[in-house]
């Protein structure tokens, strides 16, 4: 997995609630049995019309905000469907880290295994941020997770929370998997023990 | 840290139980059973194979194709599409190569994930069941933990038997007394999301009791966990009973003899202690509870059938908005009567509404009626051996003669992956879970109700007050 240090990069305002993984990446492209290439058609439907040409006044239509990689958005941000196919295509369209006051379990986990940073503000700091991101001028953010800070454009420094776990792993583009298997054994040990008591499972 | 002696949850019972090892707040815990199939499964065995590793369990994984699938009687040769041909093959090498447990599509024990894994008795008390697929808080009826996860969890399950999770907090929501005439396990979890909200239970895995939930069948009590999820929470669960155990027993994959005294000595202890502590505590009396439909585009949008659809000044916050872009795309006006809205489209199937029961349910309003014309009134059984049962108790003849199209079994028009989709603007009664833009279709319009409210609005076309048939 890529590392996550520094990010500085156009956030889009996007303060919709309920933004859900159906929105994020419809249905038809789950077919692929790869993870690349979602890119073009995150927020499908809400991005092209019938005829499948540009919706002029979706935000990531904009040319200045379609350079965006940070999404200031709405509460309970990536509801709905399990699919990482979500953030595969947030990747793929070069987000890196979206900014709300609320996320869906399944989805700020799978945003964490693929690189991209979900971060949690309080309703007051979200407003401001939204407001920044609202003007092109004051649109371009900081991302420093290494010291937890968001740095807006007029130097303000804002902390944020995050699990510190999981920021060893952005901070490292550490593999899941490979940690886990370095306990193999104490996995082998915990499955006999569970297995003699649970014979059934 | 000072130990604490004080009662524990369900949840914490079960947490207990799979807990290998915690560091901070980052637990690593045992996987039972891990459900799989083909939309969210071949990026996850294809890390696998890039980086040599082999599926630690395969006797504890379980693949079946469902999203995909296709509806009609040709699917085996049919696929509706190249793309879903290639991942429903994929789906079939890797069960074969990894030598994991597999129904292919043309066995009869075929399925949606999440109703084939408690027939097969796959599905039991106390475990920790995954899966890549939301809806996967199903099985939490039986009293197991249960959840979704993404891929790349997959890929962790599958290669190490155990996720990294953090614990979540415990609600719970208790209904108590009895429901009326014409509510079902459907109303109920909805007006529960109605109440707390999609990110009510965000964090939080929910215990639902009370004794409303303890007179549902098996089957509802899956209908109100699968929808945890449509509240926000991790997962849902409900304490195992001698219902849990009745229906079990038996099942293929269930234990037998020795060991099945041994399973119920030990399921009997699985339940919330008196003096456990819930985080979140929400309580709903039964008898408030009325037989309910969704007008919006948010599970959350839940009213009861006698309502009117709600102006956007009714909403406080950023809901405004939302509220306002919802009846646009849902191509309703605040103050129209609900049972006023006309239908185009029934769709009866799903992990929520696709068991045995629901298509009893539907027979019991539909029997000697006939679909309303120009309705496109469409039955699709959760597995081949509810389909079965459905055929010979002539469940399926009723609902043939009335008019419905009688399908074979997948997720369907739940999640549109297949051609079972509305068109632009099709209004669709559903018994499904999610009533999200696009969900059915683009442009589809869809109104989330119970099995018998769907078959309702099926013979008069519109929506429609069970209680009036």
């Amino acid at each position: 997995m890529e590392k996550f240090n520094i990010l500085e990069g156009i956030a889009a305002p996007m303060p919709l609630i309920n933004i859900d993984t159906d929105m994020l990446i419809p249905k038809q492209f789950l077919k692929t049995i790869k993870r690349t290439g979602l890119g073009e058609n995150l927020f499908f439907e809400m991005r092209y019309d019938q005829n499948g040409d540009e919706i002029k006044d979706f935000i990531l239509n904009n040319e200045h905000y379609s350079k965006a990689s940070i999404i200031v958005g709405g509460a309970n941000f990536g509801c709905g469907s399990s699919r990482e196919h979500a953030p595969w295509a947030l990747k793929d369209f070069g987000i890196k880290c979206i900014i709300s006051t609320s996320f869906a379990d399944i989805f700020f986990n799978n945003c964490f295994k693929n690189g991209i940073l979900p971060i949690v503000v309080s309703e007051d700091l979200h407003q401001r941020l939204l407001q920044d991101a609202e003007m092109e001028t004051t649109s371009i953010m900081k991302i420093d997770l290494e010291n937890q800070k968001i740095i807006r454009n007029n130097g303000d420094e804002l902390d944020f929370e995050v699990d510190e776990f999981k920021k060893y792993c952005l901070l490292n583009g550490l593999d899941d998997i490979g940690l886990t298997l370095k306990s193999v054994e104490k996995i082998s040990s915990f499955e006999k023990e569970y297995s003699d008591k649970y014979s059934w499972s | 840290m000072e130990a604490m002696v004080k009662g524990r949850t369900l949840y914490d019972k079960i947490w207990d139980n799979h807990l290998i090892q915690s560091e901070n707040d980052t637990s690593l815990i045992y996987i039972d059973r891990h459900l799989v199939h083909e939309v969210t499964s071949p990026q996850a065995f294809e890390g696998l194979r890039e980086s040599g590793r082999q599926v630690r369990a395969p006797n504890k994984t379980i693949a079946v194709p469902d999203h995909n699938v296709a509806t009609t009687s040709d699917r085996l040769t049919n696929f509706g599409s190249e793309e879903g041909r290639i991942q429903l093959e994929t789906l079939d090498k890797n069960a074969r190569d990894f030598g994991i447990h597999y129904y292919s599509v043309d066995d009869i024990r075929q399925g949606i994930v999440h109703i084939i894994g408690p027939e097969q008795g796959w599905t039991l008390p106390g475990m920790t069941i995954v899966c890549g697929d939301s809806h996967t808080a199903t099985h939490g009826a039986f009293g197991a933990l249960a959840h979704g996860i993404g891929t790349s969890e997959v890929e962790h399950v599958l290669a190490t038997q155990t996720l990294i999770q953090q614990k979540s907090k415990n609600m719970k929501v208790e209904v108590s007394g009895d429901v009326g005439n014409g509510v079902t396990a459907k109303d109920i979890t909805l007006t529960i999301i109605g109440k707390t909200g999609t990110a009510g239970g965000t964090g939080h895995v929910i215990e639902y009791c009370g004794n409303a939930i303890e007179s549902l069948s098996m089957e509802g009590r899956m209908t109100v966990c699968n929808m945890a999820i449509e509240g926000g929470a991790r997962a849902g669960l409900i304490a195992p009973d001698q219902k849990t155990l009745d229906y079990v027993k038996g099942r293929p994959h269930s234990p037998k003899g020795e060991k099945w005294d041994k399973a119920v000595k030990f399921w009997k202890t699985l339940f919330s202690d008196p003096d456990a502590y819930f985080d979140k505590e929400i309580f709903l009396k039964a008898e408030d509870i009325a037989p309910v439909v969704t007008w919006g585009t948010s599970p959350e949008d839940v009213l009861p059938i006698t309502d009117y659809v709600p102006s956007p000044d009714n909403f406080q916050g950023s809901k405004v908005e939302a509220a306002k872009r919802s009846l646009e795309y849902m191509g309703l006006r605040p103050g129209q009567k609900l049972q006023d809205i006309e239908v185009d489209a029934v769709f009866i199937g799903s992990c929520t509404n696709g068991r045995i029961e629901d298509l009893r349910e539907v027979e019991k309003i539909v029997k000697g009626k006939k679909v309303k014309s120009g309705i496109r009134a469409m039955v699709v059984p959760g597995s081949g051996l509810v389909k079965k049962q459905a055929e010979e108790e002539g469940i399926a003849n009723s609902l043939k003669e009335a008019g419905f199209d009688w399908r074979m079994p997948g997720c369907s028009m739940c999640l549109a992956m297949n051609p079972d989709q509305l068109l632009p603007e099709e209004r669709c009664a559903a018994t499904s879970n999610r009533n999200f833009e696009g969900r059915q279709g683009r442009g589809g319009r869809t109104h989330l109700m119970s099995p018998a409210m769907a078959a309702a609005a099926a013979i008069t076309g519109r929506l429609t007050d069970v209680r009036d048939i």
